[in-house]
């Protein structure tokens, strides 16, 4: 059974010819019926989605304030680096825009393996059939449904060091005979949030990898078990090669999502320095500071950053897929 | 039947031709699905007696910068519709100052009926923009009964309260209460840090890191010592987890019984005083503590202002609505519904608030006396500066920085935000 | 000693029973925590107790009453529903095309749709708000819906057409032979087979429109138009500084629960057996 990526339609055997002006005669009316059905998509994201990042775009260049955005000058590239006068502005130039890099890049990686790896293997066991399947599903997917904000307060609560539930738990287990600052020292805090962040976000992992391991046909496993294959090479050799793609499209959003993090830590670890992110640094300069120049600045870089890892996560996965389909 | 006809359009010409009263709605922030609702149905029953118009409520998120955020984007876009008076937080009166009406000559007979330190925080540039509604500073509570089981006073000075705080510790944790901390504040690296920060620099005649005109006086050797008294209570009398407390944090401590004294907000204390409370009937209030003996007791201002939004259809009413917000009668209904400390001095006399709550007589003389933040001085800027005051304050407190090199780099980041003037 | 075919199928049950449970624990503690939480009230809402030790149910009373988060509950789920049914049906028409039709620009466009998602959500607040305010929706549900379809898109857009790729060729060109135009296709041969994906990525758009709270908070001003994340930020006590926690818990165990049905009700169909039975025969 051919399993076709690119989607080629090649016409059945049994049409008569002539066969290539009949098959670019049906590509073109097929190229064009597919324009029609991604229009509505297109159109809806250029006209809501255009005009706020072309206006962030364009606010970038420009020293605007929050609340009186008709009043600005142009002033090119200098809120993203200005060399002027001999101290260095804007944001390229701020310490605290390259801590909070730091700050996002850890957190990223460290989160989205781990959410990968949980993730993988929850989504292994939803696929088995067992006696009350049902509430484990339902109870893998309880942390993604509760609010983002109540979790963050939720867990600020859980991480309090006199009080709080794992603190108690880690004492009792005698796992620390004092209890921990989670949420005041530097270096707890940043587990404190990515152990929140993978609480809620596994579920959606799981969920991902989970409907991609239902498109694997069951037979592929059945032949495998016939040819004496054992659990870890079936897993290597027919499921992961099958579902890369859909593992490849989840983790680009979680790390896109990763990147742009901002509730969780915001409401955990509040403006401390040593955890903010890219996007509490870019919100900061534009809210709170109301420097919507800086502020678009800082959402402009965020932007090239997260499109930069994206497009070396497509590349990757289309090297990938290349790969196999040379093999095929 | 033509007269009766040329009688009644005569009439509707009249009446076409002379305008009619116009009734207009206008718009008031208050938080109606919550405990304030009887308050807001008593201001609107009152406003539309009073007055031809009619009141409606909007309601804005709890947390501060949520609600700056918000009143930001509405009058970014001046929107006339959205919001007519607003309740705005002491410090942002510098920062919204060109969206909030001038009410210079519609309130000035006002002044003398409320603090001056607060009243004098609303004036931006000679104008006034904001009435006060609600009065809130930094307290100092503390157990009663450990202080009396320890014959101790109530400290009067940092040094004071770090001793009996130590002494006191050790006693109780030898006593069997293992988790027993001297003292709780607000250490996370927030805006409430500003305040703790500034209630430390000023208490030792530090200064209030930018004066009144707009200079900037943090860089001194008093600041600096402040900032390191307050630095060698962490890990010792307070827990290291104080580095992330907020309000809320600080006081589940002290509420259940496991810190002696506690830097807070007057909104605990009815709190600590509630039936389930461990500590009901044991905890006493006093002035935030001087630095040394010639320091002075700092607590930093707080409280909510009302202001009239610039972009109102109807001013005139607006103003009419502040007005009654600021009545004695209607601030003394705030309290007595809800617990908190009216602006308005004469109420502090009134023997039915004494009576609910003898304790306000000894939190008067506090607000006479608090510090507000360099807000109305660094007008739009004050967000920059909060930041780098709370960066400084924890900085020094998790041991980064000591207090010298700390109020150093404050005063060079604060002119690198200055520029040439506050704008 | 090499275990017997059995008693192998019956290890194997254990551990499958032993990671469940494992898995139901943690993922569910934080829940039940909240849960106690919420039927606490005043002091011991700090302390870290595992058992329920009072059962105030005023908490809920209040969360759902005139002061709660009841009319906010019917204003997300309309939200959350259409929002989902305009973001499937887009999506999955797109999904076609950019999965199985080879046109040029294809991989732009794909590359273009989820450059939407790479802007921090910050940047992207004041411009929809203007654009809110300029169509007239500010402080309508309509606003919400725009701003949630067109943000969710790029995901789902996405999902769909990587699972469409996953497809064999072979029910397409049989739908053709057997004279199909496009949009049967989609709809008759695609939408059953594609049934996990559709609900799994159904569930978690709803769940993601659901709760969103800076678009609600921003768009939305009156109370009557709130919607459910807005509804439980509001939730105070007299002070700005006291957060009624036993009611907030209250409030948000109210507020997952619906999700929590919906789930149960959903979750068979994530695990539809999708076989390639399709195709044989």
């Amino acid at each position: 059974m051919r399993q076709s990526s690119e989607g080629l339609l090649l016409p059945p055997v049994a049409l008569a010819p002539p066969r290539t002006a009949r098959k670019r005669s049906l590509q073109r009316r097929r190229s064009r019926a597919a324009w029609l059905l991604i229009a509505p998509a297109v159109v809806l994201l250029a006209a809501v989605a255009g005009w706020p990042l072309a206006r962030t775009l364009f606010y970038s260049f420009t020293n605007a304030v929050l609340d009186t955005p008709e009043e600005y000058d142009f002033v090119g590239l200098a809120n993203y680096l200005d060399l002027a006068g001999g101290e260095r502005f804007g944001v390229l130039a701020d310490p605290l825009w390259w801590q909070a890099v730091g700050n996002t890049l850890w957190f990223t990686f460290a989160s989205v393996s781990l959410e990968l790896v949980f993730g993988m293997l929850l989504a292994l066991l939803m696929n088995q059939k067992f006696r009350g399947q049902a509430l484990v599903r339902t109870a893998i997917l309880v942390p993604w449904a509760i609010p983002t904000i109540v979790t963050a307060k939720m867990w600020g609560w859980m991480f309090h060091d006199q009080y709080g539930v794992v603190n108690d738990l880690l004492l009792r287990v005698g796992l620390i005979d004092t209890p921990l600052a989670w949420i005041a020292e530097p270096g707890l805090s940043m587990w404190a949030v990515v152990m929140a962040d993978v609480w809620k976000t596994v579920p959606f992992m799981a969920l991902m990898l989970l409907a991609a391991l239902q498109m694997v046909p069951a037979d592929l496993y059945e032949a495998a078990r016939v040819d004496g294959a054992n659990a870890w090479q079936r897993f290597r050799r027919i499921t992961l090669p099958l579902i890369m793609p859909a593992v490849i499209v989840a983790l680009i959003f979680r790390v896109m999502d990763a990147m742009r993090v901002f509730d969780l830590i915001y409401v955990l670890t509040s403006n401390s320095e040593a955890t903010i992110s890219i996007s509490g640094y870019a919100r900061e300069q534009m809210i709170a500071f109301q420097e919507m120049g800086t502020g678009s600045a800082a959402s402009v870089l965020v932007f090239m950053m997260v499109a930069g890892i994206a497009a070396s996560f497509l590349w990757i996965g289309r090297f990938n897929h290349e790969g196999k389909e040379g093999k095929a | 039947m033509t007269r009766t006809l040329l009688a009644a359009g005569l009439a509707a010409a009249l009446h076409a031709a002379v305008p009619a009263a116009h009734a207009d709605t206008l718009k008031m922030e208050c938080n109606v699905s919550g405990p304030w609702k009887p308050f807001c149905e008593h201001v609107r029953s009152r406003f539309e007696a009073e007055t031809p118009h009619k009141l409606e409520f909007i309601e804005m998120p709890l947390a501060s910068d949520e609600k700056l955020s918000l009143y930001q984007q509405i009058f970014a876009a001046k929107d006339a519709r959205a919001v007519d008076v607003l309740f705005i937080d002491v410090i942002w009166v510098g920062l919204l100052d060109k969206h909030l009406l001038d009410l210079t000559d519609k309130v000035s007979d006002l002044e003398p009926a409320f603090f001056p330190n607060n009243w004098r925080n609303n004036v931006v540039n000679g104008r006034v923009k904001a009435v006060p509604g609600q009065v809130d500073a930094g307290m100092l509570y503390y157990r009663k009964d450990l202080l009396e089981k320890y014959r101790e006073a109530p400290p009067t000075t940092w040094e004071e309260l770090t001793r009996i705080a130590a002494t006191i510790q050790e006693a109780e944790r030898e006593g069997g209460h293992k988790n027993f901390w001297g003292f709780v504040f607000q250490g996370k690296a927030y805006e409430g840090l500003s305040c703790d920060v500034l209630e430390w620099i000023a208490s030792y005649n530090g200064g209030t890191v930018v004066d009144a005109q707009g200079e900037i006086t943090v860089n001194n050797p008093k600041a600096a010592k402040a900032l390191d008294t307050a630095a060698k209570w962490v890990g010792t009398i307070a827990p290291k987890g104080v580095m992330g407390y907020q309000e809320e944090e600080s006081r589940a401590v002290f509420q259940n019984g496991d810190a002696l004294f506690m830097r807070n907000w007057p909104y605990a204390y009815l709190l600590t005083q509630n039936d389930s409370s461990p500590v009901k009937g044991k905890v006493g209030v006093a002035p935030i503590p001087k630095g040394g003996p010639d320091g002075q007791h700092a607590a930093t201002l707080g409280g909510w202002q009302w202001g009239v939004s610039a972009y109102s259809k109807n001013p005139d009413a607006a103003v009419k609505l502040v007005r009654i917000l600021a009545e004695a009668d209607t601030q003394k209904r705030a309290f007595m519904l809800l617990g908190i400390p009216p602006a308005r001095i004469e109420s502090y006399e009134d023997p039915e608030v004494q009576a609910k709550a003898p304790y306000l007589a000894q939190f008067k003389e506090v607000f006479a006396n608090a510090v507000p933040r360099p807000a109305t001085a660094t007008r739009a800027q004050f967000p920059k500066v909060s930041k780098a005051m709370f960066n400084a304050g924890y900085d020094v407190l998790s041991g980064r920085a000591t207090g010298a090199q700390a109020v150093a780099d404050l005063e060079g980041k604060l002119k690198r935000i200055k520029g040439r003037d506050w704008k | 000693m090499k275990l017997t075919r059995k008693q192998r199928a019956f290890a194997n049950q254990l551990w499958i029973y032993l990671a469940a449970f494992v898995v139901g624990v943690i993922c569910v503690f934080p829940f039940y925590n909240a849960v106690l939480t919420s039927l606490r009230t005043g002091q011991e809402l700090f302390l870290a107790n595992y058992l329920p030790t009072t059962f105030h149910w005023e908490n809920y009373v209040n969360a759902l009453g005139e002061n709660g988060v009841g009319r906010s509950l019917l204003n997300s789920f309309v939200v959350a529903t259409v929002t989902v049914g305009m973001c499937l049906t887009v999506s999955i028409t797109a999904a076609f095309a950019l999965a199985r039709v080879r046109f040029q620009g294809r991989k732009y466009v794909l590359f273009t749709i989820l450059c939407v998602s790479m802007f921090p959500q910050v940047a992207v607040l004041s411009g929809m708000f203007e654009l809110v305010r300029f169509m007239g929706l500010y402080d309508s549900l309509g606003a919400l819906i725009l701003s949630y379809t067109t943000f969710s898109l790029p995901f789902t857009v996405w999902v769909l057409t990587t699972f469409m790729r996953a497809l064999p060729v072979e029910l397409e060109e049989a739908a053709i032979v057997d004279g199909a135009g496009l949009w049967v296709i989609i709809t008759r041969v695609f939408a059953p087979i594609m049934g996990p994906s559709l609900v799994t990525t159904g569930l978690l758009a709803f769940i993601g429109a659901w709760n969103e709270f800076m678009f609600a908070l921003t768009f939305i001003i009156s109370n009557e138009n709130r919607t459910v994340p807005v509804a439980i930020g509001m939730l105070q006590g007299t002070s700005q500084y006291e957060l009624p926690w036993g009611h907030i818990m209250a409030a948000s165990v109210v507020v997952t629960v619906p999700i929590i049905a919906l789930v149960l009700i959903f979750q068979k169909r994530i695990v539809s057996g999708l076989t390639a039975g399709a195709v044989k025969g």
